[in-house]
């Protein structure tokens, strides 16, 4: 007979402001097994923790129930707790007094009164059948893979390389650097993005211990912490950039023009092309689609004028696979297709009404109008520019719920642009509510205010093309007036969302997406980079809209988890995992097939039974480093084979006869 | 402006949006969007959106009181462009019903007097006789010579008819009309 | 096609040329129009700005007699329109309402009849079989199609995108006439206010016809009694009030599409029109 111990804490009022928490550990006293019974006020405080530990050692406990607040939150604290009384971790069993009692039931004081004790029963009962378990070890791959090389994967990348590990840095793009290459200046500093981001791109290419592979798309992730298979495709570029110099003439005579993405479709560019002049790495690919040798079979100029003969229609995609310890995740933002929704706006239809993005491109030197802010319609400089922020952001009709936390600011830098460089403009700019959360950011929008840019609090309802002006329809809400503006040209700040193919990646990975489709994160507080499956780590806006410094300060956070767990030459394994019962499992594999974490394998075994000659058969087995202890497998299993620690049958069961007692005493 | 008890009906909010199906009225954040697209809002009072924090707010009087209400002409733009998703034409149609309900149609004295005289025609015909109700509208606003000249264009391209279309099934009308609460 | 017709109030009345023109280009189309036997006013504004109850129990007596036919119904009315479709949409959609409606009407509506906007009706058609059917190109003639509010508006009972309808302009584009682009296609033209506030009211119309003409149309099309009577015989009223003079003529698209077709002007009550639109159809028919 076990000897449980039973700790009843008051989370400060938290618990003990509803639930009378000494009558509930007198109650506990007389439940089976139990011999000793207390209430305290912090449990998981430093003086908590020596009461428990002192009283296992004085009443000589072997099993403790704690009922606080969820095991998701102190689980970790009380294991911990344990070893140092001197008992195995995993003889703890909690009661979650807090989230599923005293929070969840505020206005049924006597019921929740009830449901707590039947909680605690409920411990007691599975505590009695705990059994000691031990942790098993693997071994770790000591190399990192980074998904998407724009800011977030360039630092994560470039973080864990000096710290000595080997990098392999996947990039969908011909070119890494992202979204932030794109941009002309940053807030609130004006550093200029390229300045700042090129030389981050050329370090991490030359890095020694980073593998870098653009216009490359990871396509498969098995295996678990530690020990991950990836599989790389790289795209066929057609250009051999083992002779291709970078030189640049094949481009020139390319006679395909297509709106250059790289741009926002303001500029053009050939077929074989390379985005920007700062690409790396510096060399072309051909854009098959709409490359006229693969549409029509004849053309060959670039290959005619390639002088290192780099030019090759026939290559094919190669397949790369690769052994890694962990992923960063790094795969960056999308923004809001406006032209799908906003037609009050005009579907994208008026030349002259563009997005932030596309202003970044305007504006900067690099850019299709070598940094003059131009109308696309006719090449005029306009006079009077509006700004309409929160395109997407802040529109549950039509777009998204959320403040996507860095228009503010980038319409409040474009405002301040477009008056340092067109010196009569008027500027307009449609807010709903400022948002200026970030280090010098409120000064800077007072900044740009003091230099004469207009700010109106409203959103725009409407905006029309009115000979070669955009009437714009909005509303000074301060005021209680309408406000309609002349003007020359409208940008829409449009929001941030989760980048195109997310869904995918994150099926790829094995990890979960928000209502949103960014990744979630594995405590949104306490565990801002890590994901709920083990080795794998969250970089940038793939995880929620950000800024560079916050991008930035996470991907290196990242780095920090990997070099951490890339420190280790072999991990502890959770030991709360499946486990097969040879002599009962009959090789049906059911559990394969509902396993989310694709943890079971089928393995043949050799039988061998008295009386009977050996004979082989298929059984199931769990593999203990993808386990993630669901126990769907439990349940799916016709014989009753599969068992999961820490949640046997045997030790459910008594759980749910302990509730029906409580029922029946009712 | 005083929030007390005796300003201010704090169970407004919810009524009103029960009673015209809105389950997002306390998401508005003043945005103006429902202001800035409104065709007649040059010529109300409070705005659309002062009308929505009006009801956030449990001004109620304030609300029923407005002349925004009655010059409102119900194209639903508000509603079509509303980034909460409030049917804010909805909700005006509402405040008309409880203002009229409730005899607090100052504003509108004009508005509900046409609607009267309308929807007299129709209990009694099934149809509308757009002559009668007119004609009796303007004599009732004291100006019976009120668009006198689009009559003699109208009689001109005979247009206007002088005695009402019936429907054969008037008696239905009756019963259409019977539940329809006062005000 | 055989289509159940609920012409409204207004086209017996104020817009009988509505009703005649939309009766002889459906039938040269060879669309049968049979009117909804014994229909009634959908109350219009009066009813819903008074009690929803009746509001939705007047359309629904008409969904009722439609659907005992068996017919689908066209609607040629903007207003009437949207309150069918809001009926319909209620009373497949609210269930306490549909009851309440069920017992003050003494029959229940299944929700089965389809309501259609005679701008549907004819685009189903096919924009083909009516370009066929042009035998008087309105080539060189500017229109501007005003779709108004309650053909497009609430997205929910709409008939076209509310913020970029295309429905009329093809149709317009049929005669070879050109649609023009132009900013106030669906702004309000303040109709539902012309009696209880009808200062408002002219100022809509006014802006309207302003960007009208700005835009360089030549004549405005509708599909609607209560828009093309008050931009078309209030056009007075609005000069005098703000000092204009605006001459825009206002047709119903169905003229202009019979006029196109060959049929006779007469016929399709272009005499009746505060301002005569047969100048400017003259000057493109040669």
């Amino acid at each position: 007979m076990s000897r449980i111990g039973v700790f009843i804490c008051w989370c400060g009022s938290n618990i003990g402001g509803l639930l009378n928490c000494p009558a509930i550990a007198e109650e506990a006293a007389s439940f089976p097994g139990v011999v000793f019974s207390t209430d305290y006020k912090y449990l998981c405080s430093d003086p908590g923790q020596k009461m428990i530990v002192e009283a296992v050692s004085g009443y000589r406990l072997d099993r403790v129930v704690v009922a606080s607040c969820s095991p998701r939150l102190h689980e970790e604290t009380f294991r911990e707790m344990l070893k140092r009384a001197g008992l195995n971790p995993y003889c703890l069993e909690m009661a979650n007094l807090r989230e599923h009692c005293s929070w969840v039931h505020q206005h049924a004081q006597e019921a929740a009164q009830r449901k707590a004790v039947d909680l605690v029963r409920r411990a007691v009962a599975k505590a009695a059948l705990l059994e000691p378990l031990s942790p098993n070890r693997i071994p770790v791959t000591k190399r990192c893979l980074v998904i998407g090389g724009g800011i977030a994967g360039i630092q994560a990348a470039l973080d864990v390389a000096d710290a000595g590990l080997e990098v392999v840095l996947v990039e969908r793009a011909p070119t890494i650097g992202g979204n932030m290459v794109k941009l002309d200046k940053t807030f609130p500093t004006f550093d200029c993005s390229a300045c700042i981001s090129a030389p981050k791109m050329a370090a991490v290419a030359k890095h020694p211990k980073v593998k870098l592979y653009t216009y490359a798309q990871v396509e498969e992730i098995t295996g678990y912490v530690g020990n991950f298979q990836a599989r790389i495709r790289q795209r066929a570029r057609f250009v051999d950039h083992t002779k291709c110099t970078g030189c640049g003439t094949c481009w020139t005579r390319c006679p395909t023009s297509v709106p250059d993405e790289f741009n926002e479709g303001l500029g053009k560019r050939a077929a074989i092309y390379i985005p920007f002049p700062q690409a790396v790495p510096n060399k072309p690919v051909i854009d098959a689609t709409n490359c006229r040798q693969f549409a029509e079979g004849k053309c060959g100029v670039c290959e005619k004028l390639c002088p290192a003969g780099a030019i090759d229609y026939t290559q094919k995609d190669e397949i790369i696979e690769v052994e890694v310890g962990a992923v960063v995740v790094a795969t960056g933002f999308g923004l809001f297709p406006w032209e799908k929704v906003y037609g009050e706006y005009g579907y994208g239809r008026y030349p002259d009404v563009i997005t932030g993005m596309g202003f970044e491109r305007l504006v900067t030197a690099a850019g299709p109008t070598s940094g003059k802010i131009l109308r696309p319609s006719d090449g005029k400089e306009p006079k009077t520019v509006v700004f309409i922020q929160c395109i997407g952001s802040r529109d549950e009709a039509k777009g998204k719920e959320y403040c996507s936390r860095v228009c503010c600011m980038y319409t409040a830098k474009h405002a301040h642009q477009v008056l340092e460089k067109i010196l009569d403009a008027r500027v307009y700019v449609f807010y709903i509510d400022m948002r200026t959360f970030g280090k010098g950011y409120e000064e800077f929008y007072r900044r740009v205010q003091d230099e004469g840019v207009v700010y109106i609090r409203g959103r725009v309802s409407k905006v029309f093309q009115e000979g070669s002006k955009l009437v714009v329809k909005g509303a000074d809400t301060l005021l209680g007036e309408q406000v309609e503006i002349a003007a020359e040209m409208v940008v829409l700040a449009t929001g941030v969302v989760a980048a195109e193919g997310a869904h995918d990646v994150a099926r790829m990975i094995g990890i979960s997406v928000d209502k949103d489709g960014f990744f979630q994160e594995a405590h949104p507080k306490l565990r801002p980079v890590e994901t709920h499956t083990g080795g794998v780590f969250l970089a940038g806006a793939c995880q929620a809209p950000k800024d560079i410094p916050d991008t930035v300060a996470q991907a290196s956070g990242a780095a920090g988890k990997v070099c951490a767990l890339l420190s280790k030459d072999d991990l502890e394994t959770d030991p709360l995992v499946s486990h097969v019962n040879n002599a009962l499992c009959t090789g049906c594999l059911a559990c394969q097939g509902v396993c989310p974490y694709r943890a079971i394998q089928p393995v043949t075994i050799t039988e061998r039974l008295p009386g009977r000659p050996p004979r082989e058969r298929v059984v199931a087995r769990v593999n203990e480093g993808l386990c993630q202890g669901c126990g769907a497998c439990t349940v799916a299993c016709p014989p009753g084979a599969v068992d999961l620690s820490g949640f046997t049958n045997e030790q459910l069961l008594a759980e749910v006869d302990a509730f029906c007692l409580c029922a029946r005493t009712r | 402006m005083l929030l007390g008890k005796s300003q201010i009906d704090p169970g407004f909010l919810a009524s009103t949006a029960r009673a015209s199906g809105q389950d997002t009225l306390s998401h508005c954040y003043q945005c103006g969007k429902c202001t800035a697209g409104c065709p007649t809002a040059f010529a109300m009072d409070y705005k659309p959106n002062q009308i929505i924090r009006l009801l956030q707010l449990g001004h109620k009087e304030k609300a029923l009181g407005s002349r925004a209400i009655w010059v409102c002409a119900g194209c639903f733009t508000c509603t079509t462009r509303c980034p909460c998703g409030i049917d804010i034409a909805q909700v005006m149609d509402n405040l008309r019903i409880v203002a009229r309900q409730e005899g607090r149609t100052g504003q509108g004295k004009r508005a509900v007097l046409f609607n009267e005289l309308f929807l007299r025609s129709v209990r009694r015909n099934g149809r509308v006789f757009e002559t009668g109700v007119v004609a009796a509208f303007n004599l009732k606003i004291g100006k019976p010579l009120h668009d006198t000249e689009l009559a003699r264009f109208m009689l001109k391209g005979r247009k206007l008819r002088f005695v009402p279309v019936r429907i054969r099934k008037t008696a239905e009308m009756a019963g259409l009309f019977a539940k329809r609460k006062k005000g | 096609m055989r289509v159940g017709y609920y012409p409204g109030c207004s086209l017996e009345n104020t817009a009988k040329e509505y009703d005649l023109a939309a009766r002889l280009v459906t039938n040269h189309l060879g669309i049968q129009l049979v009117e909804i036997p014994d229909w009634n006013c959908c109350g219009a504004t009066a009813a819903h700005s008074t009690d929803h109850l009746l509001a939705v129990a007047l359309p629904a007596r008409n969904l009722v007699i439609a659907e005992e036919m068996g017919l689908d119904i066209t609607v040629p009315c903007a207003a009437c329109y949207q309150r069918l479709r809001t009926a319909h949409r209620e009373l497949t959609e609210n269930r306490a309402v549909a009851e309440e409606v069920a017992g003050v009407l003494g029959r229940q509506y299944r929700g089965t009849v389809r309501i259609h906007s005679l701008l549907e009706t004819m685009a189903d058609v096919g924009f083909d079989v009516l370009s066929a059917q042009v035998v008087n190109p309105l080539k060189g003639l500017r229109v501007a199609c005003y779709y108004g509010c309650l053909l497009v508006r609430p997205p929910s009972t709409g008939c076209d995108d509310p913020e970029s309808p295309q429905l009329m302009d093809r149709l317009v584009e049929t005669t070879k006439a050109e649609a023009v682009r132009w900013g106030y296609h669906n702004e309000c033209c303040g109709a539902a206010l012309i009696f209880g506030a009808r200062e408002v009211a002219l100022k809509l119309v006014q802006r309207i016809l302003r960007n009208a003409v700005d835009t360089g149309a030549q004549v405005i099309a509708c599909a609607c009694p209560l828009c093309q009577s008050n931009l078309d015989i209030r056009q007075g009223q609005v000069n005098k009030a703000f000092g204009t003079n605006f001459a825009v003529p206002v047709l119903y698209f169905p003229q202009l599409i019979g006029i196109a077709m060959g049929l006779a002007p007469r016929d399709l009550g272009l005499e009746t029109h505060f301002v005569d639109p047969q100048k400017a159809l003259r000057i493109v028919s040669g």
